[in-house]
């Protein structure tokens, strides 16, 4: 667990198992504790959230702002040790920066109960958009549902009659394949959960081979799909595939190579978005850190912008008049639109993506929408 | 040169002094620190008795830590949501009382040791290792993909369970709970290893034959303590779960395994402080060494290293100057 | 399930296993020989795959990017034996896994240092891409299919070497008595370095082979390692003959567990609710079954005491 303390020199001292105190009193200061994985198999992930989020602060000139950033190693009880640290000893306003939905679920509840602010740029587990709603949650991604719903939407326009579907194994893996189905309607040819972190999918493609599917829907993170997709090239298997984004953005695009050109992938996100913020962000972001973004650095980026547009309009201390300020969303996302549902989750339009080669880089470009203005289903659960 | 005991005796007291200085300096995250130190300690006291007075080398300790996390889990899940566990053919309903969670989490993980100790038991050496180790990975991918109880997710616990008579949120009643708990283990196993039955079982990890000749059942004293052993890490994983006010898959992954032998080593093998010292050390390595640099984890294998291969008894045994432990 | 599909699953399962086996060979035979467990052999499989990918991004040669991988992981080996395994040969087995244990971390973060958090790109070359169609009108990756080739091609590479040559007599003799091999007049320490080195370079191979099909990245060690010590535990520590069984084993049970589970239960289940505990149940079968056997034969298949 690391500090790195970017903005705003507030006299924080470096914290030992025996120093003091840290003073009170920000003096309309904001302070944000951003959590993230930046260690071990999940860091890169971590890493574009981080350099979205700290860019976002750096370009708004606000120095009142102090972020103070720190480490998950992906494990829940060490995001709940540091969220812990960055409550009690910290003193933090707002709390943000978690990737994976079970760390988002170890650490959100807690926070919001502490009467600080939750922000998630990435996770987006159902629990808290629907009955486990809580004022002080926002999230600025997605519900998970979303792309998955986009990508069922998709798949029926692409006339999938017979669609096989995977997904690992755990609860995001069920969302993920309950989200498709909900909008894409049609017969499946099979329906999978692999292992998590399973890496050899020669027996599952054999089974969507053997199957007589006419499409194909994976939802697998990270390593697995590179795995899968990789594999899936090499097969001779040649049917239409769908998914996520999580599976084609920026971080894993390059380790794929070829094996995802001409992919349909949906996201709320494509770096050729055609409006002012998003060009700069993407401008800056590659002049910044010498790469293109992810979808997870534009997250963040907005998420940034929102915590800048309340810190404008009220202070943080007045928890309900900051409340207010982040509910109004008055920024300029690199998404175009951005509003916020009773849940305070977005309503946004998902685009369909696909991914091409620009020169030497693999990159995805927007082909057309796959939902417009849709909001998550447990919207309704909410009682906000 | 100090005596074991003495060092001993400044451990207990450090680990009072610090939370206590913390609590007046306003500095709760220490405390949060110290307690969790408090419960990896005493995770590692329960293995210790396995690992270092029986030389049952455990790959598979998480399995016991996560059965005491589970316990908690899903006895608190209950009491949260106002649903019974199970109505028929009797009414079982949770509970959000620590002692009760504790007395489940015991019975539990003992329970589970006996099956698992009853089994792996039968091999030795490498092939024990490894068979812990294979029992511990399979609750890892049960809890995954097993959606009752919250699969990956895991299950968050919105209050602190309770104690009678005690504030649990307030940080430092909680620690002055793991505290005593941990104290009372300590005083409990030292006892245990000078009785007959641990003779009988370090006897039996110096010199297999000779327990055998002098009418030692060898298995029976094995399984005796791997399952005490069990319960005691088990009661360290429904603590460490109050802790965090979550438990989830994690808590049986092999790297907590790792972890609690981690503990042992550092702090000296078989020797009845050495867990304790070894989880103080590594919550502090873990605290500072994390703000040293991204790539902090190069340092913490590095110290690693140095401590196995440069100071064989750890920093107790460095400390005391004596490589074989001599209880007390 | 047709004939036809349950023949092709046979056939992954196999080239499953012999992925495992490349990893598990080096880790039996540094186990047999000099009596140590070895946590880091997954770092090695690592530095392997990372050395491909980027022999592979330089210079665009597949073939060269295996050479590199072997170079790579038995220069990291033999560098690792000289400094710190050799301590650990006289420890407990206790010692040997937290030191190890302790590599690993340091070899992650290192990895990470050097070539930052984003996953590489390894591919397969061109001449392997495809698929061949074998008897029976079963289309199978040409990729997969040397993988089953080679890993064949390294056991019995292994078996020669260690009962034909010289090198093989005096390992064997090394793992039955160490003074009387020393008292012969051979260097101990030079055939121990040599047999890690040799060991390291077979993990590195692996890596780099499945590294073209798989994502390299880092950490990508961890998970195989788990599964390369089922497999020589199944098959008895220290023989390359148990591991070869063991991983064929593994690797069978794995990939029909997880296609046929579902299956089975969906006979006498709704749909979803077989999905999920077939699944859950396959993903702790090969535990279940290293178990199993631990329990039929504390000492595994072909082990020996």
């Amino acid at each position: 667990m690391h500090a790195f303390r970017v903005l705003g020199a507030a006299g924080i001292m470096a914290l030992g198992l025996a120093s003091g105190a840290v003073a009170d009193g920000h003096g309309g200061k904001v302070k944000i504790g951003l959590i993230t994985t930046l260690t071990g198999g999940g860091a890169a992930l971590g890493v574009d959230i981080r350099d979205g989020f700290l860019l976002g602060i750096k370009q708004s000139g606000n120095d009142g702002i102090e972020v103070v950033v720190e480490d998950d190693q992906r494990k829940p009880d060490i995001a709940v040790q540091v969220a812990d640290k960055m409550i009690q000893s910290e003193k933090v306003d707002i709390m943000t920066g978690i990737v994976f939905s079970n760390l988002a679920l170890a650490v959100a509840p807690a926070a919001t109960a502490q009467g600080k602010f939750y922000i998630s740029p990435n996770a987006g587990p159902a629990q808290l958009a629907g009955k486990g709603c809580h004022e002080n949650y926002f999230n600025v991604a997605w519900q998970n549902d979303g792309p998955h719903e986009a990508a069922g939407a998709h798949a029926k326009k692409l006339g999938f009659k017979n669609a096989f579907i995977l997904a690992p194994n755990y609860p995001a893996g069920k969302d993920a394949l309950t989200g498709f189905k909900r909008t894409y309607e049609g017969a499946l040819a099979g329906e999978l959960f692999t292992k998590l972190g399973q890496t050899d999918y020669a027996a599952e493609i054999a089974q969507i081979r053997a199957s007589g599917a006419d499409g194909i829907f994976f939802f697998l993170p990270g390593g697995m799909g590179i795995s899968f997709l990789k594999q899936y090239a090499g097969s001779g298997i040649d049917l239409p595939v769908v998914g996520p984004a999580f599976s084609f953005d920026q971080t894993i695009l390059a380790a794929v190579g070829d094996a995802a050109l001409g992919i349909h992938n949906t996201a709320q996100w494509s770096p050729d978005i055609d409006n002012a913020a998003n060009k700069a962000f993407v401008e800056t972001f590659k002049a910044e850190y010498g790469r293109i973004p992810s979808i997870y650095a534009s997250q963040a980026f907005d998420t940034a912008n929102l915590i800048v547009s309340a810190a404008a309009k009220a202070d943080v201390k007045d928890t309900d008049a900051f409340r207010e300020a982040l509910r109004e969303a008055d920024f300029a996302s690199t998404r175009g639109d951005f509003r916020f549902g009773n849940n305070q989750h977005p309503i946004q339009d998902f685009y369909v993506r696909e991914v091409i080669k620009d020169g030497d880089v693999f990159t995805n470009k927007i082909i057309g929408i796959g939902l417009e203005d849709r909001q998550d289903v447990y919207a309704a659960e909410c009682k906000l | 040169m100090m005596r074991e005991r003495h060092i001993n005796m400044i451990i207990l007291a450090l680990l009072v002094l610090v939370p206590t200085y913390a609590h007046f300096a306003e500095e709760p995250f220490t405390i949060t620190l110290a307690t969790r130190a408090v419960i990896f300690a005493l995770a590692g006291v329960g293995l210790n008795l396995a690992l270092g007075q029986g030389g049952l080398v455990s790959f598979g300790h998480a399995a016991y830590f996560g059965m005491g996390g589970y316990a908690m889990g899903i006895l608190a899940s209950h009491a949260q949501n106002y649903e019974p566990i199970m109505e028929v053919p009797f009414l079982i309903e949770g509970t959000n009382s620590m002692p009760v969670i504790w007395l489940v989490a015991i019975v539990m993980s003992a329970l589970l040791a006996l099956l698992i100790g009853a089994l792996s038991l039968r091999t030795t050496g490498v092939y024990f290792i490894m068979v812990t180790l294979a029992f511990g990975q399979m609750f890892y991918y049960f809890t995954i993909s097993w959606p009752a109880y919250g699969g990956e997710d895991g299950l968050s616990i919105y209050v602190r369970n309770q104690f009678p008579g005690m504030n649990t949120l307030d940080p430092i009643q909680f620690f002055s709970i793991c505290f005593v708990l941990l104290c009372a283990v300590l005083f409990l196993v030292n006892r245990l290893n000078k009785s007959p039955f641990g003779l009988a079982l370090n006897g039996a990890h110096q010199n297999e034959e000779r327990a055998l000749t002098v009418g030692i059942n060898v298995y029976r004293v094995r399984l005796v303590a791997f399952v005490i052993s069990g319960a005691i890490t088990g009661l360290a994983g429904a603590l460490f779960a109050d802790l965090n006010r979550f438990v989830s898959p994690t808590m049986f992954s092999w790297q907590i395994s790792g972890e609690i032998m981690i503990f042992i080593i550092l702090g000296g093998v078989a020797r009845l402080f050495g867990p304790v010292a070894g989880a103080a050390l590594y919550i502090m390595l873990e605290h500072f060494l994390g703000g040293l640099s991204e790539y902090w984890f190069i340092y913490l294998g590095a110290i690693l290293l140095f401590v196995v291969l440069f100071a064989k008894g750890g920093i107790i045994g460095k400390l005391s100057r004596k490589e074989i432990s001599h209880d007390g | 399930m047709t004939t036809l599909l349950l023949i092709e699953q046979v056939l992954n399962g196999l080239q499953f296993g012999v992925m495992l086996f490349l990893m598990a060979a080096g880790l039996t035979l540094i186990f047999g020989v000099m009596g140590l467990i070895n946590l880091a052999h997954g770092s090695l499989y690592m530095i392997g795959a990372f050395a491909a990918a980027a022999v592979a991004g330089w210079t665009g040669n597949f073939f060269l990017a295996l050479v590199a991988s072997l170079i790579a992981a038995a220069i990291i080996g033999a560098l690792i034996e000289l400094t710190v395994i050799r301590r650990l040969y006289d420890r407990d087995h206790l010692e040997q896994v937290l030191a190890t244990f302790a590599l690993i971390l340091i070899f992650s973060e290192a990895t990470r240092w050097v070539f930052g958090s984003f996953p590489l790109f390894l591919n397969i070359p061109d001449v392997l891409n495809g698929t061949v169609t074998l008897p029976g009108g079963i289309q199978y990756s040409l990729y997969r299919l040397t993988i089953i080739l080679i890993g064949l091609a390294v056991a019995a590479g292994l078996f020669l070497l260690i009962s034909k040559t010289r090198v093989g007599m005096r390992i064997r003799a090394g793992e039955n008595d160490r003074e009387m091999i020393a008292a012969l007049g051979v260097d101990i320490s030079v055939l121990y370095t040599m047999v890690f080195a040799l060991g390291a370079a077979l993990a590195g191979l692996s890596g780099a082979l499945v590294g073209a099909i798989q994502s390299v990245e880092v950490g990508m060690g961890e998970p195989v390692l788990i599964l390369a010590f089922v497999v020589i535990v199944i098959g008895g520590i220290g023989s390359i003959k148990g591991a070869l069984a063991g991983a064929i084993l593994v690797g069978l049970t794995d990939t029909l567990g997880r296609t046929m589970l579902p299956v089975i239960f969906g006979t006498f289940m709704e749909p979803s609710a077989a999905t999920t505990v077939g699944s859950a149940l396959a993903s702790m079968l090969i535990y279940i079954l290293m178990a199993g056997v631990l329990l039929y034969k504390p000492t595994g298949l072909f082990g020996s005491t």
